[in-house]
Formats: C-alpha cells, sequence, structure tokens
C-alpha cells in the first residue's frame, strides 16, 4: 500500500514537469508550434511598419534604441508606434489568441465543434453593457467596465439558472439558458439603441458592436492583458482534464473527474478572456469559432497541444484582420464585418471539405 | 463461490437507486469478488444502466448503502473511485477526433495530479492494455474512424490502463456482430482469469451461461435471483421476467443454451 503510494506521487512529478513537453516533441505538434510562433512575430514586425504612417525598420529601432536610452528628442515617429500602432498590434493579438482560446476550452467543453465563445450570452451581455455606458454617455473607461461586467454578470446568470435546473442534462440546460438570457439581452440592446440619440449615440453603438481596435491605446492593453492570462492560467494547468471532460459528464466522472467543478472554473476562465477581450475591442465574432477548428486540423483535439496551437493562430488571425482593417480602405472597416466576409466562405469551405479533425 | 471468504470488491445491501422523485428498484444486495464474472441480466427499462451507474457513484442512491473493498461509496473521493472500479459505457461515437491512444490514456487520469498530463509511463501503460486486447496496431488512429467492436475493445483498454480491480460494463456486447460478440467475452473471460472482477448487463442468456460465475436477474424493481447460470436461468424464471416461453437444452459438450420458442 505504502509502496503503491509512493509510485503514484512519483508519477505525478514526473507528469507535471515533464509531460506537456514529451507531448509536443513526439510527434509534429511542437514544429507546428514553433512554426506558428515565428509566423506570429514575423507578422506583428510587418503590422508595425504598415500603416497610414509608414514606419521603416530603421525608424522602429531608431525609436527602440532612444526608449531605451533616454536619449534624443521624441519625434512623431515615437508617438505613432509607441502610442498608436504597437498598443494596437499588442491588443489585436491579444484579443485574437484570447477569443480562440476560449472557442477551443468551450468547444470541448459543450461537446460540440460548433461553439463559439458566445454561446453563455458572454459577447451580447458585454454588448448589452457597452451600449448602456454609451447610452449613460460615460467616458471609455467606464463603457469599458460596464462591458467587462455586462459579459460576467450575464454568464454567471446563465450559470445559476443551470444549476438551479438539476434533473436534466446540465449542459443542455446551460445552452438554453445562454440563448434565452442572451436574447434578452439583445432585446435590452434593441430597446437602448432606439432610446439613443440617432446622430451621436447610435452610430457609437453600432460601430461599437461591430468590434473595432481604432481607439485602442496603451492602458486597454495593459487593463485586458492581466486578466487574460488570469483566465489562461486554470485552461493551461487543466489541459489534460479538459480533454476528459469533453467525453461527456458521466464518463469523466467515472475516470475521477469532478466535472461540475471543473466545468465551473472552465466556464468562469474562458468568460473571463472574453468578456476582459471584448471590453476592448467591442464584439468580435467567427474567431472562436473558426481557429479553434483550423487549430485543430493541423494537431489533433488534444487540448495539451490544442491550446497553444488557437493561441498562436487565433492572435496571428486577428492581427491580420485588423491590419487589413485599417490599411484597406479610407475609413476604417469594422472588424465583425471582416471576420465575417473571410470568415463565412472559409467555414463554408471547412465544412464542404468535411474532413476530420473536427468532428 | 471458493473466493466469498475475502472482502467483496464491491458490495451493495439494501440498495434503492433511481431518479429524482422516481425509485427503479430497491432491495438490491450485490457482492462482487476478485476474479468473479457476475452478469445482470432483465428487460429493457428494468434499470440494469441505472444500477450500474448507481454503484458507480454516478448516481446517488437512495437507500441503502454500497462498500468498495469494504470504504462507503459516500466517503470516497471522485478520484479514489475511479482507483477502485472502471467503468466500460456502451461504445459510443466520439465528439471529438481523439487518436485510440489518447482515449485509452484518459483511463489514466485517476492516477495523475491535478494539474498534470499523462506521462510516458502513462502512455506506456495505454498501449500496454492495447496490446493486451490484441488492437495495439489501432492506436495511432482516430476513435472516430474504428468500427464499434474495436472502439468496445478500447474502452475496454482505458479500463484496464484504469488499473481498477473492478470493471462495470454495461451491455459491453450491445451493438456488436457476431464475432465481435465472441471476442469481446472471450477478453471478459481472460480479465476475470487474471483476477479481476467484473459485472457487466446483458440481454443474451447464452452469453451468462458461456462466461458467468453468478447470474442477478433484475425484475419488479428487484432482484429476483442471484447464483450459479444454471440455478438461475431456468425456463420459468425467464418466462417470468422477458414473458416469452424458452426450453434450455444441455448441447454436446455440457454447454447449456437458450432456445426461444417463437409463436406462429
Amino acid at each position: 500500500m505504502v509502496e503503491g503510494r509512493a509510485t503514484t506521487n512519483d508519477e505525478k512529478t514526473v507528469g507535471r514537469l515533464t509531460a506537456p513537453v514529451a507531448a509536443w516533441r513526439s510527434d509534429a505538434a511542437f514544429m507546428t508550434i514553433a512554426w506558428l510562433a515565428l509566423a506570429l512575430l514575423a507578422l506583428v514586425l510587418a503590422a508595425i511598419t504598415i500603416g497610414k504612417y509608414p514606419l521603416s525598420a530603421g525608424d522602429i529601432a531608431g525609436a527602440i534604441w532612444r526608449a531605451i536610452t533616454g536619449t534624443g528628442s521624441a519625434s512623431q515617429i515615437d508617438t505613432v508606434l509607441f502610442s498608436i500602432r504597437l498598443p494596437r498590434v499588442l491588443a489585436a493579438v491579444l484579443v485574437g489568441a484570447a477569443l480562440a482560446a476560449a472557442g477551443a476550452a468551450y468547444q470541448g467543453l459543450f461537446r460540440n465543434p460548433l461553439v463559439s465563445p458566445d454561446i453563455l450570452g458572454v459577447s451580447t451581455g458585454a454588448g448589452l453593457g457597452a451600449v448602456l455606458g454609451i447610452f449613460l454617455s460615460l467616458p471609455v473607461a467606464g463603457i469599458q467596465m460596464l462591458a467587462f461586467a455586462g459579459g460576467l454578470v450575464t454568464v454567471g446568470l446563465v450559470y445559476l439558472i443551470g444549476s438551479m435546473v438539476t434533473n436534466r442534462e446540465p449542459v443542455l440546460v446551460l445552452v438554453l439558458a445562454g440563448v434565452v438570457v442572451g436574447s434578452l439581452a439583445g432585446a435590452a440592446i434593441s430597446l437602448l439603441k432606439i432610446l439613443a440619440d440617432p446622430y451621436d449615440q447610435l452610430p457609437a453603438i453600432v460601430f461599437w458592436l461591430l468590434g473595432s481596435l481604432a481607439s485602442v491605446r496603451g492602458a486597454e492593453v495593459w487593463s485586458a492583458a492581466p486578466l487574460v492570462l488570469l483566465g489562461l492560467v486554470p485552461l493551461v494547468l487543466l489541459r489534460w482534464r479538459i480533454n476528459v471532460l469533453s467525453l461527456g459528464d458521466e464518463e469523466a466522472r467515472a475516470l475521477g473527474v469532478e466535472a461540475g467543478r471543473l466545468r465551473l472554473v472552465v466556464v468562469a476562465a474562458a468568460t473571463l478572456m472574453t468578456a476582459s477581450v471584448v471590453a476592448v475591442a467591442g464584439v468580435i465574432g467567427w474567431i472562436g469559432l473558426v481557429i479553434p477548428h483550423l487549430a485543430r486540423m493541423l494537431v489533433g483535439p488534444d487540448f495539451n497541444r490544442l491550446l497553444p496551437v488557437a493561441l498562436l493562430m487565433g492572435g496571428a488571425y486577428m492581427l491580420l484582420i485588423d491590419t487589413l482593417a485599417r490599411t484597406l480602405a479610407a475609413i476604417e472597416i469594422p472588424l465583425g464585418v471582416l471576420t465575417a466576409i473571410i470568415g463565412a466562405p472559409f467555414f463554408l469551405w471547412l465544412l464542404a471539405r468535411g474532413e476530420d479533425g473536427w468532428s | 463461490m471458493s473466493n466469498s471468504s475475502q472482502q467483496p470488491l464491491i458490495s451493495a445491501h439494501g440498495l434503492g437507486f433511481g431518479y429524482p422523485g422516481k425509485s427503479v428498484g430497491r432491495g438490491i444486495d450485490i457482492e462482487v469478488h476478485a476474479g468473479e464474472i457476475v452478469c445482470l441480466l432483465g428487460p429493457n427499462g428494468s434499470g440494469k444502466t441505472t444500477l450500474f451507474k448507481t454503484l458507480l457513484g454516478l448516481i446517488p442512491m437512495q437507500a441503502g448503502q454500497v462498500k468498495i473493498a469494504g470504504t462507503p461509496l459516500d466517503a470516497m473521493s471522485r478520484q479514489g473511485m475511479a482507483r477502485a472500479m472502471a467503468y466500460v459505457p456502451q461504445a459510443h461515437a466520439a465528439h471529438f477526433p481523439y487518436r485510440v491512444i489518447d482515449m485509452v490514456v484518459m483511463g489514466r487520469t485517476a492516477h495523475l495530479g491535478l494539474f498534470a498530463a499523462p506521462s510516458e509511463l502513462d502512455r506506456t501503460k495505454a498501449r500496454d492494455a492495447l496490446a493486451l486486447l490484441g488492437i495495439g496496431d489501432l492506436a495511432e488512429q482516430p476513435y472516430t474512424r474504428i468500427s464499434g467492436g474495436q472502439r468496445q475493445m478500447a474502452l475496454i483498454a482505458r479500463a484496464l490502463a484504469q488499473e481498477a480491480h473492478l470493471i462495470v460494463m454495461d451491455e459491453p456486447t450491445a451493438s456488436l456482430d457476431f464475432g465481435n460478440q465472441v471476442k469481446v467475452l472471450s477478453q471478459v473471460r481472460q480479465l476475470a482469469a487474471r483476477g479481476l472482477g467484473i459485472i457487466l448487463s446483458t440481454h443474451a442468456p447464452d452469453q451468462a451461461f458461456a462466461t458467468a460465475s453468478r447470474v442477478l436477474l433484475l425484475h419488479d424493481a428487484g432482484l429476483i435471483a442471484d447464483g450459479a447460470p444454471a440455478d438461475v436461468l431456468t425456463a420459468e424464471k425467464l418466462r417470468m421476467v422477458y414473458g416469452v416461453d424458452v426450453a434450455i437444452e444441455t448441447i454436446a459438450g455440457g454447454h447449456r443454451v437458450c432456445v426461444p420458442e417463437y409463436a406462429d
């Protein structure tokens, strides 16, 4: 008995320290992750140079040098790079990574590859919060806080309703409660739109609901990044159990997983990630749905590998979209429009291809 | 049985089971010992699956007590339960195309720390389990792309990787072709010969004749028989439970078979 226990503890330690690396190296997944990281880095560098005020590599190097050494007079280049371009690029990566990771977690949790992070109403709730903020003419920070709170409160409400209904399949109840509460919030948004000032507030509402990073500055990145990280940590730590949970509650419990508690943690983590980026960027669809699919096609459904791949691909995809949004036309194109225009045909192509890796 | 002096792997006394607001069975007494194959028979809707889920701690029991190797079930953690008993559900379609090896290594979860992923050692154990069941070459295949019989074997391999002493199998031969039924039941016999205790449900009396150390008959919300296959699976008991006339014949080699009489 004592011997058996010692072995188990040994296994625990070994598993914790070496398993992720071993699992990645054992196949092509490690290389995939390395390539994606390189691609994301290249994309970030390219996105920094592109824009209405193009920056050359020399400009950027000079600005970084001035920032590090504190020498030289600050130029327009410094302002563009550090106050506008860099925060926006980082925000795009952060938003895409968070939405894709949350989508991957939600899809496993709801055992359905067609689920997006909005399933429990986080985006609609955040939308309602933001619309209320705009309606009340709050400052930008107030709007963002209301959006963040709206997302969390909505999912909290959905979860509460779900846990009050005990004699049905818990996942189904959650989804249905999400639909109901989400459509209620949608109705409230519509009402506020009618009541809002049509010349000042209504365009702001519409633009917010379509998603944009145009107004993002350093402060937004600094406020959202820690919250996204806070949500990411449990997903990384519980990566294996999330796999087991995707088999369904009963099987997961028979395999030794506290399914209900685990689901609460994963929902809380994924909701925190989604709400904190939606509060900054507005409602951006498709990423949380399409990117986890693509990631699964690349490395399979094992969350251990799916999570890093989804993070990298989501960040890269959002950065690409946002760079297009600010360079394609004279005006900013809303992100929700672009992700849908690119995402919808792509998704149809995936469906038609019927490739394995996602169902 | 010969080893009834040992502590049973699982014992239920006066067990009542069902769903909230609905009782399905009452007064159930069950014991399974190491090396035994206990077959549970009962008509559709008699509550075989519900009973198994209650024994596994997946559904709260309504009355009585279940002990796992002497420890009351309600005093055990989820992890403790999973280390003591493994569940082989009916072969199902997976929602995601996990490789067979990934599916089997999930059986190791109860032996892992909360934040751990399976180690090489765990993967080796999973591969050993697959090899033992003769499906080692399926390891890298997606679970979604293998046949029903192979899935059932993979789920049994997962139960083996779980290293529990008791395996609960819910109709392991349902929806399998004839050959796969025989293969799965042969494996079940070999596992019992290795000292595992197995309780399984089936609809085929012949399977119970071929494999069971003991047979339980679930009828009208209770166990109406518990004993050797020849004593339990009689023509009159089967008529009572299933409402059809059968003849129990002994064929060459001493095997018993159940032959139904079809109405014209």
